[in-house]
Order: structure tokens, then C-alpha cells, then sequence
């Protein structure tokens, strides 16, 4: 390992210009001419959109147009799409309503667009809004899912009777049964997996130029997949084809799920910037991002665990209801089947496993993928069950993990995914050590004579990352595939671009990146940048969610280096007039192994440009691109125990520690992956104290600003105990499984483990808000 | 937010002439319910007009048992002043648990009590002092002044100019935080004045604004301890109730805030 190479703490790159305020974003980004959108929204969670008289605001100063959702669909705009078909356990495809970017006929949820105001001004757009008057029938509407599924209720989609999208199962109902019916003990636990806003710092914002001579578009987004923008806008909503539409996401302020999707707001500016002849720009507000950016978890769900005499689980039924909101989101019917279900063996060998899944229309904010997507659901649940059980079962929660733990890889789990590696005792231990778990009785007898009541809970994830193999996926209703792309370009004087369809949206990208190519030759990573986030630059990618950059993105350039450095050695090699099989590259340079001849990486660089003399037959360049396909879902596992106090009389939490002892495979940068664990941790917290997105029963939101939605502050979370224990992912060749959700994805069990135990009742919600905690104490 | 004409007073003779020039005024003190309001469109005053910078409307004076903090003194400056701490340091605790560093060094105890938000903190260490609010006008007991959520006993275009308190023989405050707006969900102010009268108020719980609770007060003047309120029963009839606090779980706060306020207090 070099000072910048792999697992280096190497100081974040990017950082001078966040820190300085010279970040980039697209509302940073001012065109000539560029016109202002401002969005009129219903105010009704279900609505018939009766007519839209925009004659007054059209006469305000300013204004360049006012357009409905009924021109859009005039235009032949597309609708949006869901890019995953999920089939029901009848054999049927999902069962999907028409969701027009703007609505002409019928709104379902609080939020939704119905025009759109264009003007000189931001101000003088929301001004005109006002103007805008829109006569609604209001309908009736249903918010809760369990209320959505009974006869009689409001239905959303006349091609969704029932307002039911799927109900869909996976694994052998029959050996479950079996599994059950010769149990020694069965526990069952019934859960709730709040819904979540996701809240990124930059609120979502789109410029749209269209530039009429050439007939072409550029979109400025924020964006998590830029690529993936374009493919979609053009194969589905016919904005145009892609050579003619360039996608840009420059800096983007975090996404966490929520900017993977392709929303309204941007098909809306693209189409709008052709029909006024000038870009259009809108950057949502916070009221927005709450109301429409694509909401996370919202899960209901009954389970049953069997365990035979020895404690050994035998069996696992569950049955889940996830609310999808008002509209099929993009990836949204991927999140509660194959990215949940597949993943509810845990840790644990569980012969048998049968669950299903019911997907239900509400009128509500859409929901899709949020920072672990599925994964944290099933963790939850999970580790909810073993500690559960371990309650019933009267054994200790860690020791009733340990009983079940997968010890020899690969292990092929009853739900699809098949485990490369992991030492699950390993990270157990590490935590219990760390916590000093043999302690805590008498912690917590001390705690007890102070009046508090005090609890450890422990939560053993795992989740599957790196997503994923493209041929896998496909055969499970993926519409994409899921490789990455990535080029190296060598410059004439030896400094070195990295162009990746993987995007940074805080993740630290231009730093880890430019350390594998510190760590392969030798160079400083001042002499290397990071291109991602624009269309016309890199050739293709499908963008960064599932933690599959490093795994998938960064293996991509591994492979495209590999190819890069063969052509480099054999300029070297005809250089110094020495056999190909003898170069090395040490500190930037290429030696003949055993002697002091080298060549510098800059002299082999402008061999190759200047063509003056290389090997007969070489093209001159020295510019390589790979596409790269994984083999297998990575795994990253670990396990979070967390100590804290319960005051009796207020019901508030206080965490007395936190411990993570994560398995990501190697690491890049060690400071970078403590980041990303310590964000996704706090997320995670936050969704176990703090965090729930609520509707009244008319699908009214109540917590659209930070008033009412309870977001983690520094205060909220305690300082993070974090280590690593390392079992490297033989499934890429740097061995990496990725570490961006991880600390989301584990740390809510966590948190309602020691909490139940604090207060020895098992039951208990997320968010375990104060109030909660208290009346679960008072509670009979 | 809407077009709006700013002025800058410089008296509260010239603030109220400003006043009384315009349409639909707004007096603005540290802006930190007033600005929010506006940007969300909700308000849309005329013009606005700041008594953030006028002189006379700065500053603590403690006299005898009298402790006067005039109305545009920020939290920021009450909490770390030295008169406050030494004549009512409750006082100087709430104003340092009050918000954030960034709404402390804006926000005013004027700005405080003119809202009179049901979850603001300074009603109650008004109400349960028995101070006095100071106006352009008129003397108002802190009794009088608060006459239900939002709803203060000021008139149009009346300015707060200082509020003045006797200083107790002990005083403590305690809250629970809102847990998204920190705001107080509940918050109870406990003082024993020197002649030994009992006086309790809390905040944030009743759906009537800030609150005397005399049942707390009789268990405290009979023994002013902690374990005096265990006996007290809160009703939760007419307290508030949202998401984050049940009027159950309220009524339960402002009692178990009152037994922390007595041991804060001493």
C-alpha cells in the first residue's frame, strides 16, 4: 500500500470545493434566457381534476406559460414507468395504473402536479400559481394499507381491483408448513417498517435547454444514474432519442435512493423548455421533496419462526404488506420481492422459508428504494424475530444467534441468494468485545439503582450489495442490466482520467477511484481525476445505488486499467529493448525487473500520442474502456449492539453505546467507509427514534416540514464504537462487498432491541418516540 | 416570501409612527416566527418594522429585588448575563436550552412572549415569576398578558418595551424537547417567591397556551420537594395532542417536569 493506495486514510479530494461553497449543483447552474417552473400541486390526496382556468395568472407580469397535464398527454409524452415486472402467485403481471407526469383527469396522493407555471422568475412563477384556479370533485381516499385492501375501499386504478399491484411469494410453502408443524417452539411477531422521507440535503432540481437548430436536448438533473435518466426519457417518455438528449448530473447534495428515480419534474421541464423556446429551470423546496420525493420502507408484516428442541430454527412464514403510495415508481416493485424477501435467512441456516408479499396502492406519496431498500426491512424483522425468541426461548439473544449461525460458504439460502463468504462468529465477537457484553448485567443493576432502565440489543445483518449480475437479474424481471462501464485515459504527459458510470453524490468517488489507481502505479492522486455525472463524457453506466460502486464500478475500472497497463508494458518493454514479462510498474515508473532501466509512466504516455516508435502494429493511444458484469451479489455483514438508558418517567432513550463490526471486505479508504457507517447508522437510528412519514386517514400528510418530521441531529446519536472484521469478497478481484448502507440497513434492530430490553416489553413500534416508549411502560 | 417595505426603527417613538403610517405592519423584533411565516407566505404584512437596533430596548437591569430585561435583549445576551445568572439563574438556564446557538443570538424574550406560542418557553418563567410585561402604553401582569394560544392582552401597534421580574427564593425550569421542532413539548417553570408563595406554570402543554398548574402548586407550598408532586394528578382533559405527545403523555410531563424543576430549583 502506497501513502494514496488502497487502504490509505487518504483525505477526501472533492472536500475543498464542498467545504469552500464551490460545490457545483444544478441550481448553481444559470443559462441565458433560462424561464422559472413553478409547480401547482393538489392539495387533495384523491381528486377529479374538473377543470383548470389559468386565463388570470397568464396576464401577470412575467409570465411565459401556464401548461396541464392534459397537453402533456396530448404531446404523446409517456407515462412514467416501472422498470421491474414482478409476477403475482396466480401467474398474473402486476397490476399497474397509468401515472402521466402531470395529471389531466384524476390526482391520488397530496403533492401530485396538475400544471405547471413558466415565468421570468422563480417568484413570479409561484406568484401566477396563485392565480391558477383548479376546481377539484374531491374522492374519497384510504392512506393505510390494511384499510386500502378491504372491500369497499376508495380504489386508486380501475386496472388494479382491490388496489392490490401483486400478491407474490417465494420459497417452498409446503417444507415450511412441514418445518411448522413439527416444531418444538414457534414465535411470531407482527411489525411495522415506518415510512421514511428520505430528505436529502440538496432538494431535487432540473435545468432543461432545448436548443431548436439542433434539435437536441440537455437536462441538468440531480441524478444518481445519469445514464439510466437518459435511456429511460428516451425509450419510454419520448422526450428524444439519446443521441439527442444529453443527461448532466454535476454535484449532487446526496440521494440515498431517491434520485435513482426519473420524476415528473424533469420530463416536465424537458417537454416544457420545446414548447417555450427556452431552458426551464426548477429546484423543488423542502414542502416538495417532502411531498414528492419517492418515500422509503412502509412495511406491514406478520412472521412465524420454528425452532426445534435445540433451539435450532427449522422454519420461517412471512407475510408482508407493502404500501407503494399512489403510482408504481420506478424500481419500487423490486424493493419489497427481491430485494426484502431474498434476504430473510439472515445469518442463519433456515431450512425452509415461505414468504409473501402483497403490494397495495394508497393515496400517498410513491414509495421506492431508500438507502438499503428491502434490506433493511428484512433485517428488522429478523433481528426482531431472534430477539423475540430469544426471549420466549429463555436463552441469550447472542448465544441463540451464534446456534444458528451459517458457518461454511457458500451457502445456498432457501430465497435465491447464494452467501460467497462471511465469519459471522467473527463480527460477533468483535462487537461483544467491544461492548464488553459480559459486563452488562452489572451495568445494568447499577443503572437500575440510579432509577433508568437499561438495555442491549443486538442486531446481526446482512444484505446483498454490488447488484448485481445482469443475466440473474434479468431472469427475475429486471428490465436493465446491471454491469459498469468505466475508461482510462492516459494523457500525452502521463496524468490520467478516469471516466466511470458510477456517480458521486457524497460517497467520495473522486478520492477512492483515483487510490486504486495510486495503488496499481505508483502515482500521486493529484495526477488523476474522476469524470462521471455527464452523458456525453462517459460512455455508459448504470449510475450508484445498492452500495455497487466500489464492487461493481471501481472493478470496472480495475479491468479497463488491466487492459490499459498490457499496452503500456508492451511500450516500455520496446522502449528499453526488454521482454514484455519482465516490466514491472513501481512509483510511476516501468522497470525491467532485476535491473535499474525504467521508463517513466509520462515518457511511455507520449510514446504512445506521439506514435513515433512503438511496437509495429500498436495503434498509437493509450485510452482503454471496460465493461464489467459481476458474478454474484456481494455480502457485507456485521453485527451492531447498542447499550442505552430509558428515562421511566419521559420514556426517552439515551444511548450509553454504540458498537459496529462490519464486514465489507477489503477496504479503499478507511476513513471514507467510517463516513458511510456512521451516516447509514444515524439513518438508521433515526428510523428507530425519530423518523416516520404519517398521513391522516384522507391521506392528508401531517409531517411535510421538519416541524413535524423528526430528523436526526448530532445530539440524537451517540459517538460510534466502529471495526472491521474481514473476510474479502471472492466474488470480484479486489474484494470488496461495499459499505454504503450497511449501518442503515442494521443499526434499527439494534436500537429496539435494547430498548424492549430496558423496559421488558417486547412489543414496541418504530419510532420509538418518548411518548411511545412511556405508554409501552404504563402500558397494562 | 411577498414584496414587503423594510424599516429600521430607531425609537419606539418612531416605530410606532412607522406604525401607524403604513397599512398592515408587522413590528419585527429577531425574526424568528415572523421571518418563517412570511417565507412560507403565510404572512404578508406591508411593511416591517424592526425594533431589533433601538437602544432603549436593550439590556438587564437588576434593581433590589426587581429584575428588568428589556424586550429586544436577545437569548443569547440573557443567558450569558451576569445580573440573571446571580438574581434568577432559571432564567439564564431557559434562555440557554431555548432553540439553537442560531436562534438564540436572533430570538428576543419580546419576540417570545408577543407570539405567545403555546410552546414557547418564556410564558411560563413569566407566568410562574409573576412578572410584569412593560409596554409604550401600560404596565400588564404576566396574568393578564397571556389570554390564550397566540393571543396576548397587547393591542394594535403596542410595543413591549421591557418585562420586569421580583426576584424569586428559588426558581428551576424544565423541559422536554419537541422531538423534530425542539420546541418545548412540555415545559414547567416552578418559583417560591421570598414571602413564600408557590407559583407553577407550564408550556407546551395545554391547548390554551401557557398554564398555572395550582395542584402542583398547593403540593409544593405544603413541602417543596420533588417527592411533594408524586401524589398529584394531572388530567389530561384540554392539553394538547399531536404525533409526538399524547394529552396523556403530557399531563404526565408536566408533572414529572415539575419534580425536576423543585430538584433543579433546590
Amino acid at each position: 500500500m502506497g501513502v494514496e493506495g488502497i487502504g490509505a486514510r487518504v483525505v477526501r479530494k472533492e472536500d475543498k470545493r464542498f467545504i469552500t461553497g464551490k460545490g457545483r449543483y444544478v441550481d448553481d447552474i444559470k443559462l441565458t434566457g433560462m424561464t422559472h417552473a413553478h409547480f401547482i400541486r393538489s392539495p387533495h390526496a384523491h381528486a377529479k381534476v374538473k377543470g383548470i382556468d389559468s386565463s388570470a395568472a397568464l396576464k401577470m407580469p412575467g409570465v411565459v406559460a401556464v401548461l396541464t397535464g392534459q397537453q402533456i398527454v396530448d404531446d404523446k409524452v409517456g407515462n412514467l414507468i416501472c422498470g421491474w415486472a414482478i409476477t403475482s402467485k396466480d401467474g398474473s403481471p402486476m397490476k399497474m395504473g397509468a401515472w402521466p407526469a402531470m395529471a389531466p383527469e384524476t390526482v391520488r396522493f397530496v403533492g401530485q402536479a396538475v400544471a405547471v407555471v413558466i415565468a421570468e422568475s422563480k417568484n413570479l412563477a409561484r406568484d401566477a400559481a396563485e392565480a391558477v384556479v383548479v376546481n377539484y370533485e374531491e374522492l374519497p381516499a384510504v392512506a393505510d394499507v390494511h384499510a386500502a385492501i378491504k372491500p369497499g375501499a376508495p380504489q386508486l386504478h380501475p386496472e388494479a381491483p382491490g388496489n392490490q399491484v401483486y400478491d407474490w411469494v417465494i420459497g417452498d410453502e409446503g417444507a415450511t408448513d412441514a418445518a411448522f408443524a413439527k416444531a418444538a417452539n414457534v414465535v411470531k411477531l407482527d411489525v411495522t417498517n415506518n415510512r421514511l422521507a428520505p430528505n436529502a440535503m440538496e432538494p431535487r432540481a432540473a435545468i432543461a435547454d432545448y436548443d431548436a437548430a439542433e434539435e437536441h436536448f440537455t437536462l441538468y438533473t440531480t441524478s444518481q444514474n445519469p445514464h439510466v435518466a437518459r435511456l429511460v426519457l428516451s425509450a419510454f417518455y419520448n422526450i428524444a432519442p439519446e443521441h439527442k438528449l444529453r443527461v448532466i448530473a454535476p454535484d449532487v447534495g446526496g440521494g440515498f435512493g431517491s434520485k435513482i428515480f426519473i420524476y415528473p419534474e424533469e420530463m416536465v421541464a424537458l417537454w416544457a423548455s420545446k414548447k417555450v423556446g427556452r431552458p426551464v429551470k426548477w429546484t423543488g423546496d423542502r414542502t416538495e421533496a417532502f411531498l414528492t420525493d419517492a418515500h422509503g420502507r412502509d412495511h406491514v408484516t406478520h412472521a412465524e419462526m420454528a425452532f426445534d428442541a435445540n433451539n435450532k430454527i427449522t422454519g420461517l412464514k412471512v407475510k408482508t404488506y407493502a404500501n407503494f403510495g399512489a403510482y408504481m415508481s420506478l424500481f419500487s416493485s423490486s424493493v419489497p420481492t427481491y430485494l426484502y424477501a431474498t434476504l430473510l435467512s439472515g445469518q442463519y441456516n433456515i431450512p425452509a422459508i415461505h414468504a409473501e408479499v402483497v403490494g397495495v396502492y394508497t393515496n400517498t406519496t410513491p414509495v421506492d428504494a431508500y438507502r438499503g431498500a428491502g434490506r433493511p426491512e428484512a433485517s428488522y424483522l429478523i433481528e426482531r424475530l431472534m430477539e423475540t425468541a430469544a426471549r420466549q426461548l429463555k436463552v441469550d439473544p447472542a448465544q441463540l444467534r451464534r446456534t444458528n449461525f451459517i458457518t461454511t460458504f457458500p451457502h445456498q439460502t432457501p430465497v435465491i441468494m447464494a452467501y460467497d463468504t462471511g465469519d459471522f462468529n467473527a463480527s460477533l465477537d468483535a462487537a461483544m468485545k467491544a461492548i464488553d457484553y459480559a459486563g452488562f448485567p452489572a451495568r445494568k443493576a447499577k443503572a437500575k439503582a440510579d432509577g433508568k432502565l437499561r438495555g442491549i440489543g443486538v442486531s446481526c445483518y446482512i444484505e446483498a450489495c454490488g447488484i448485481a449480475p445482469s443475466k440473474a437479474v434479468g431472469s427475475l424481471g429486471a428490465g436493465v442490466g446491471l454491469w459498469e462501464s468505466a475508461e482510462v485515459r492516459v494523457n500525452p504527459v502521463g496524468t490520467i482520467e478516469i471516466l466511470t458510470g458510477s456517480h458521486s453524490h457524497g460517497q467520495g468517488h473522486e478520492t477512492t477511484f483515483c487510490q486504486l489507481v495510486a495503488e496499481r502505479l505508483g502515482v500521486p492522486i493529484s495526477q488523476v481525476s474522476i469524470v462521471h455525472g455527464d452523458t456525453d463524457k462517459v460512455q455508459f453506466g448504470m449510475g450508484t445505488y445498492g452500495s455497487r460502486s466500489a464492487a461493481v464500478g471501481l472493478t470496472a475500472i480495475l479491468k479497463a486499467m488491466e487492459k490499459m497497463e498490457a499496452k503500456a508494458k508492451k511500450i516500455a518493454a520496446h522502449a528499453l529493448e526488454a521482454s514484455e514479462a519482465d516490466i514491472v510498474i513501481e512509483n510511476g515508473e516501468f522497470k525491467v525487473t532485476g535491473t535499474d532501466k525504467a521508463i517513466a509512466l509520462p515518457m511511455v504516455a507520449l510514446a504512445a500520442y506521439t506514435a513515433h516508435n512503438l511496437p509495429d502494429g500498436m495503434e498509437p493511444g493509450l485510452k482503454e474502456s471496460a465493461f464489467y458484469d459481476p458474478t454474484n451479489f456481494t455480502f457485507p455483514a456485521g453485527t451492531y449492539i447498542c447499550e442505552l438508558e430509558v428515562d421511566p418517567g419521559t420514556g426517552k432513550t439515551s444511548f450509553v453505546n454504540f458498537v459496529a463490526a462490519d464486514d465489507f471486505g477489503r477496504l479503499i479508504n478507511p476513513m471514507i467507509v467510517e463516513g458511510q457507517v456512521h451516516g447509514g447508522l444515524v439513518q438508521g437510528i433515526g428510523q428507530a427514534l425519530l423518523e416516520h412519514a404519517i398521513y391522516d386517514a384522507n391521506g392528508q400528510p401531517v409531517t411535510a416540514s421538519f416541524m413535524d418530521y423528526a430528523m436526526p441531529r448530532a445530539d440524537d446519536v451517540p459517538s460510534f464504537n466502529l471495526s472491521h472484521t474481514t473476510t474479502l469478497c471472492p466474488g470480484n478481484p479486489l474484494g470488496i462487498k461495499g459499505c454504503g448502507e450497511a449501518g442503515a440497513i442494521g443499526a434499527s434492530a439494534a436500537v429496539i432491541n435494547a430498548i424492549t430490553d430496558a423496559i421488558g416489553k417486547n412489543n414496541l413500534e418504530m419510532p420509538a418516540t418518548p411518548d411511545r416508549v412511556w405508554r409501552t411502560i404504563h402500558a397494562g | 416570501m411577498y414584496q414587503t417595505t423594510y424599516h429600521r426603527a430607531s425609537s419606539v417613538d418612531e416605530a410606532v409612527s412607522l406604525f401607524g403610517k403604513s397599512s398592515e405592519a408587522k413590528f419585527l423584533a429577531g425574526g424568528q416566527t415572523l421571518l418563517p411565516v412570511m417565507k412560507q407566505r403565510l404572512a404578508s404584512p406591508s411593511d416591517v418594522i424592526d425594533l431589533g437596533k433601538i437602544k432603549e430596548l436593550q439590556g438587564v437591569e437588576l434593581s433590589g429585588d426587581t429584575l428588568t430585561i428589556k424586550a429586544a435583549t436577545t437569548y443569547y445576551d440573557i443567558m450569558t448575563n451576569a445580573d440573571v445568572k446571580k438574581a434568577i439563574p432559571a432564567i439564564a438556564h431557559l434562555t440557554s436550552v431555548l432553540g439553537d446557538p442560531a436562534v438564540r443570538y436572533r430570538g428576543t424574550i419580546g419576540g417570545s412572549i408577543a407570539n405567545n406560542d403555546p410552546a414557547a418557553d418564556f410564558p411560563a418563567a413569566l407566568l410562574a415569576l409573576g412578572a410584569t410585561v412593560k409596554t409604550n402604553k401600560r404596565s400588564i401582569s404576566a396574568e393578564d398578558f397571556f389570554q390564550g394560544l397566540f393571543t396576548t392582552a397587547l393591542e394594535d401597534g403596542e410595543i413591549i418595551t421591557a418585562v420586569s421580574f421580583p426576584v424569586p427564593a428559588k426558581a428551576g425550569y424544565e423541559k422536554m424537547r419537541h422531538p423534530a421542532s425542539r420546541f418545548a413539548l412540555t415545559g414547567v417553570f416552578v418559583a417560591q417567591t421570598k414571602s413564600g408563595e408557590v407559583r407553577v406554570a407550564a408550556t407546551g402543554a395545554s391547548q390554551s397556551g401557557v398554564m398555572r398548574v395550582t395542584a402542583i402548586e398547593a403540593a409544593l407550598k405544603a413541602n417543596w420537594s420533588p417527592a411533594a408532586v408524586d401524589g398529584v394528578s394531572i388530567s389530561a382533559s384540554g392539553l394538547l395532542a399531536d404525533i409526538h405527545g399524547t394529552a396523556e403523555y403530557r399531563a404526565n410531563l408536566i408533572k414529572v417536569m415539575a419534580q425536576r424543576a423543585v430538584a433543579a430549583a433546590g
